[in-house]
């Protein structure tokens, strides 16, 4: 059952309306700015709260508004998109938090930076409402327009560097999505994201195999850059000079995530699987996912900088949902998409500790986190629980997902695809295990800069959220099968309700 | 509704007159340019409603009296008139030493009256003799940058005037041939052949030089270079457009050429690309908007070719259904191009200034001190590049849609390209300007909020206004031909 | 080749004329004559039009060909104003020995 209404106009509004009056704000009223802030984020956090049961009792919230001839603006709520949702205003709260807490000590130009910031907000919110693939464009292009301020924001040589690979990557990226969305407008009309595909994209997959194909193959290809897919993952791992809270933001919640969602919508929602593999579309997709996990953690094993150790992880965690989606099993599927909520809880968990740890203690690289532990408990041990998770070791919310991405592989008669899956943990553990272990037990030692101010933890506002994301992550495996669990949610939008 | 055509052309006139006599420059000239807004957002409501306005003043019929017309198109470029000058004004009052001294007053008066005669003349003679009170207009304010400007200033009166030349020809021509020189009537009595190719080649060239299509553009960059701040917005945004609207109108009525349409969809895809290419290079900073221009120009110009099946009643339905796709989308990259280059053009007027120097080089820290402008720029540069929500996006999507229905590949390519020199050239200024301020201890001087706020207005209109495309396009083809 | 036609050829000839010297000179009171003859040519253009066929002269066309007289008339008068300013200035920037100046 379908309902037109305001609400999901009312979901971009609780952080369009923070983003716009945060930019008229002069620099110096911190009050009102966190205020802004964190009136937006509870907001928003309320709205998808009360959006939830109605959605899971069938109904369907839409608003459109004409934006061409025959072309709509479509925002819906449905629980792929929810579930999405969801994900990012729990975590657009905790990095707000994370984030006045972070750029207190740091604090030039913070207007323009939590302007941007919720402007990001606003676009992953439409990428998670859209109804139709202009829509899902147009918001697609505006993240990165809103994310490239954020990744500059230092202004130092290097980050303005990583800001310009970063927007050479995304904005090449557009050009080939918006090439395959508008190829797919003039073939197939204004399609409509559907569960189980389009019925105009597969009509035109049965007239015109070679068009469809080309065209879903350049939608995939521009969304591959934000989904950091190998060859085109080159912007991440220098986008990291950007803030922590940046980080975590690009890496769990909105850029690379929007990437992943987009490649999940046009397989599932757009072609449909069955479409998608009649046109050969998913055996490259999961060539290309399983080079990505590999070599991201290769990568990630030589890289001392704890935050470029981050990066290259995601390269290669964030492809497991792309791998989910590649192989035609439903429950690989769940796997793929859960692992949309467990690795942002994971990865942000991780980047909340790295950056408390840089602030705290001095340490950006892995060898000088020696003794960390000591100093700061908690933080380490909100790290341990993101690390183990990424690994895939229980009782943490990574080992669901590879559990399930594993049950898919055999059930699609791929076991190499389970060889990927057990190499990847190895080196995942290869290249976590000495960080955390260096971290409890490593003596400081000349490399090690921990001893060098007597400081005990970090300030309330930023260990919070690092602990909450870990208890999360250690939560949703946990209690995987209760209803409102990630889990139970990826389930209910494999099999449809 | 002679009213609506007549007042909008007379009150400037009028207006130009006063500030050029009385003291009150700024009221008497602010005054007319809301009045404007007003008459052009009452012309946009009236053309909605009943379709194109008509009159004839002083009752005189054509072929001795002057006829007007009003369609959507020119509804549409009015109002995006009336909003850049109601900008560029406000900005002037905020930043005196911005608009070039107390002629530019009249000066941007007399333009406005030439723009707004363009737009509602209905028959070729008049457009002529608006046409060149437009282009007098505009060479005044070229020459308003002083000693650097007057040989631009001279080089586009002579060029421009060229350009008029042959149009008079053209209009002769039409005369000779059809016995009207009432567009209307003409449309349709002029059968493909010599005759036809000969008026719209040399109507094509004559227009083709005021609108600085490539490579009839050498004079823009000096001109702009040299320009006032608040002069180049309205070079850029309107006098450039209502050369277009008269090619596109008398292209639409007279059904256009295939062998000319080969040599427009070339100059109009090399303009792009080059122009793209050279903005890319340039060391200062109004040159690289100035050639920017060129760039946008050659999309509009691309119209012609890729609208041409939607001009013959005889052509395939999938043709011509891309080519009003194409046209559709041209239309609203030319609003968004108006709204977008004003913005940019005062921008870096105002970057200039707080840089102090035209360099792009000398932008460094210009992002600390004067973020507004910057985000202006920025946002500005996002909608001339073609990304969303933009009217530029809107714009661009409408028209890849005509191209790929029509499978003109080879526009798709150059669309592309084009957006991405165009973002490339945007970033490149906001890279320098995010740079660290070189002396952060140098005493600057601010920018005044009022000249701040025209041009983030004009930037935030550019991308707003494409959530309302679907209206905007509805306005367009109102008296269009493909429409019919 | 009637009367008319050859008048059309000459104008033709003479605004090309023109044309090319005013696109090719550098000196900027050659471009206004340039353009004056460019003009002269294309008013002959426009007579020979209207005097086609019929022979008798189209009256309409005659209009525009006044128009178009006092419109060059006019322009010439600005574009004269121009070169003294440019030459003026030019003067000024020989004194100052620099070529910076701003309106």
């Amino acid at each position: 059952m379908t309902t037109t209404t305001w609400l999901p106009v009312l979901v971009l509004a609780s952080s369009l309306v923070p983003a716009v009056a945060i930019f008229l704000l002069p620099e110096d009223r911190h009050r009102t700015r966190t205020t802004l802030n964190l009136a937006g984020a509870l907001a928003k956090v309320g709205l998808v709260v009360a959006l939830i049961p109605p959605v899971l009792a069938g109904r369907r919230f839409e608003w459109r508004v004409p934006f061409l001839p025959e072309v709509d603006l479509v925002l819906r709520v449905e629980p792929f998109g929810l579930l999405f949702l969801g994900l990012s205003a729990f975590l657009w709260l905790l990095t707000t938090v994370y984030a006045i807490g972070y750029l207190r000590t740091d604090g030039r130009h913070r207007s323009r930076f939590f302007g941007f910031f919720s402007l990001c907000v606003v676009a992953s919110s439409g990428i998670a409402l859209s109804g139709n693939l202009v829509t899902f464009v147009v918001f697609y292009e505006l993240l990165t327009l809103a994310t490239y301020p954020l990744v500059a924001h230092q202004q130092t040589a290097a980050a303005l560097r990583g800001a310009r690979v970063y927007l050479t990557y995304t904005l090449g990226g557009g050009v080939a999505l918006l090439l395959g969305a508008v190829w797919l407008t003039a073939l197939a009309g204004p399609v409509e994201f559907a569960r189980g595909g389009s019925p105009a994209v597969a009509a035109l997959a049965a007239e015109q195999p070679g068009a469809a194909r080309a065209a879903l193959a350049l939608l995939l290809v521009g969304l591959a850059v934000k989904a950091a897919l190998v060859p085109l993952h080159g912007w991440l791992p220098r986008a990291m000079v950007a803030p922590a809270p940046v980080s975590a933001l690009l890496h769990a919640v909105a850029v690379v995530k929007a990437g992943v969602f987009g490649v999940v919508l046009v397989v599932d929602e757009l072609a449909g699987v069955e479409v998608a593999a009649d046109l050969g579309l998913l055996g490259p997709l999961l060539v290309v996912a399983c080079a990505t996990i590999l070599w991201g953690s290769v990568r990630a094993l030589r890289q001392d900088g704890l935050k470029a150790r981050l990066a290259y992880s995601t390269v290669a965690q964030v492809a497991y949902v792309t791998l989910g989606v590649a192989l035609l099993s439903p429950v690989a599927t769940v796997g793929g998409v859960v692992h949309v909520v467990h690795q942002g809880l994971m990865k942000i968990t991780l980047f909340f500790c790295a950056g408390l740890l840089a602030q705290t203690l001095g340490a950006t690289r892995v060898s000088e986190l020696a003794g960390a532990g000591r100093r700061m408990p908690l933080t380490c041990a909100a790290f341990t629980v993101g690390a183990l998770g990424m690994i895939g070791l229980p009782p943490v919310a990574g080992f669901v997902s590879k559990w399930y991405l594993g049950l898919g592989a055999v059930d699609t008669g791929q076991p190499w695809v389970l060889v990927v899956l057990v190499v990847s943990s190895l080196l995942n553990a290869a290249y976590f295990l000495p960080v955390v272990g260096r971290m409890w037990w490593g003596r400081p030692g000349s490399t090690s800069r921990s001893g060098t101010r007597a400081r005990w933890e970090a300030p309330p506002a930023l260990l919070v959220p690092a602990l909450v994301t870990a208890g999360c992550s250690l939560l949703a495996a946990v209690a995987a099968g209760v209803p409102l669990a990630p889990l139970s949610m990826a389930w209910l939008i494999v099999q449809g309700g | 509704m002679a009213d609506l055509l007549l007042l909008p052309v007379l009150l400037p006139l009028a207006g130009a007159v006063a500030t050029a006599v009385l003291p009150w420059r700024r009221t008497v000239g602010l005054t007319v340019a809301a009045a404007q807004l007003g008459f052009a957002v009452a012309a946009v409501v009236a053309v909605l409603r009943d379709g194109p306005l008509r009159g004839s003043p002083g009752g005189w019929e054509p072929p001795l009296g002057i006829a007007l017309r009003l369609d959507g198109l020119g509804a549409a470029v009015g109002l995006l008139a009336a909003v850049v000058v109601l900008a560029v004004l406000g900005h002037a009052v905020a930043r005196p030493a911005a608009a070039g001294g107390p002629s530019a007053w009249p000066l941007t008066l007399v333009t406005v009256a030439g723009l707004q005669a363009v737009l509602v003349s209905g028959d070729l003679f008049t457009t002529y003799v608006a046409l060149e009170l437009m282009t007098v207009g505009a060479v005044g304010l070229v020459a308003l940058g002083g000693r650097r400007a007057l040989a631009p200033a001279l080089r586009y009166l002579c060029v421009a005037v060229l350009g008029s030349f042959a149009f008079l020809v053209a209009v002769a021509l039409v005369h000779a041939r059809t016995g009207t020189l009432t567009l209307e009537l003409a449309a349709g009595a002029l059968p493909p052949g010599p005759a036809l190719g000969t008026v719209l080649a040399l109507a094509t060239v004559g227009l083709g030089v005021k609108a600085v299509l490539a490579p009839l553009h050498a004079w823009l960059p000096d001109a702009h270079a040299a320009a006032p701040t608040t002069v180049s917005p309205l070079l850029s945004a309107l006098v450039v457009k209502g050369s277009l609207v008269v090619l596109v109108r008398l292209w639409s009525a007279l059904g256009g050429h295939a062998g000319l349409a080969v040599v427009l969809a070339v100059l109009g895809s090399g303009a792009v690309l080059w122009g793209g290419v050279l903005a890319l290079r340039q060391d200062r900073l109004k040159r690289l908007v100035a050639y920017s221009t060129v760039a946008q120009v050659g999309y509009l110009v691309l119209l012609l070719p890729l609208a041409l099946p939607a001009l013959d009643p005889a052509a395939p339905d999938g043709a011509r259904t891309g080519a009003l796709l194409a046209w559709e989308g041209a239309l609203l990259l030319l609003l968004a191009h108006g709204l977008a280059k004003a913005a940019l053009f005062l921008a870096a007027g105002t970057l200039v200034g707080v840089a102090g120097g035209d360099r792009v080089a000398d932008l460094a820290g210009t992002a600390t001190r004067a973020p507004m402008v910057v985000l202006t720029f920025g946002v500005a540069g996002a909608c001339l590049a073609g990304l969303p929500p933009s009217l530029g996006f809107t714009g661009k999507w409408r028209m890849l849609e005509g191209a790929v229905t029509s499978g003109a590949w080879w526009a798709v390519a150059v669309l592309l390209v084009g957006g991405l020199l165009t973002a490339s050239a945007t970033a490149r200024v906001l890279g320098v300007a995010l740079r660290p301020d070189p002396d952060p201890a140098a005493a600057r001087r601010g920018v005044p909020a009022g000249a701040r706020w025209p041009a983030l207005t004009l930037a935030v209109l550019a991308v707003g206004t494409g959530v309302g495309s679907a209206w905007l396009v509805d306005l367009l083809l109102v008296g269009a031909v493909p429409a019919g | 080749m009637s009367a008319p036609d050859t008048f059309l050829v000459l104008g033709a000839v003479v605004t090309l004329l023109g044309a090319a010297r005013l696109l090719t000179t550098r000196d900027h009171l050659r471009q206004i004559i340039a353009l004056n003859v460019a003009g002269a040519g294309t008013l002959l253009v426009l007579v020979a039009l209207g005097s086609e066929g019929t022979g008798t002269a189209d009256p309409v066309l005659q209009a525009l060909a006044l128009t178009g007289i006092v419109i060059t008339v006019a322009v010439t008068g600005l574009a004269l104003v121009l070169v003294r300013r440019v030459d003026a200035a030019a003067a000024d920037a020989d004194a100052d020995g620099d070529g910076d100046g701003h309106g």
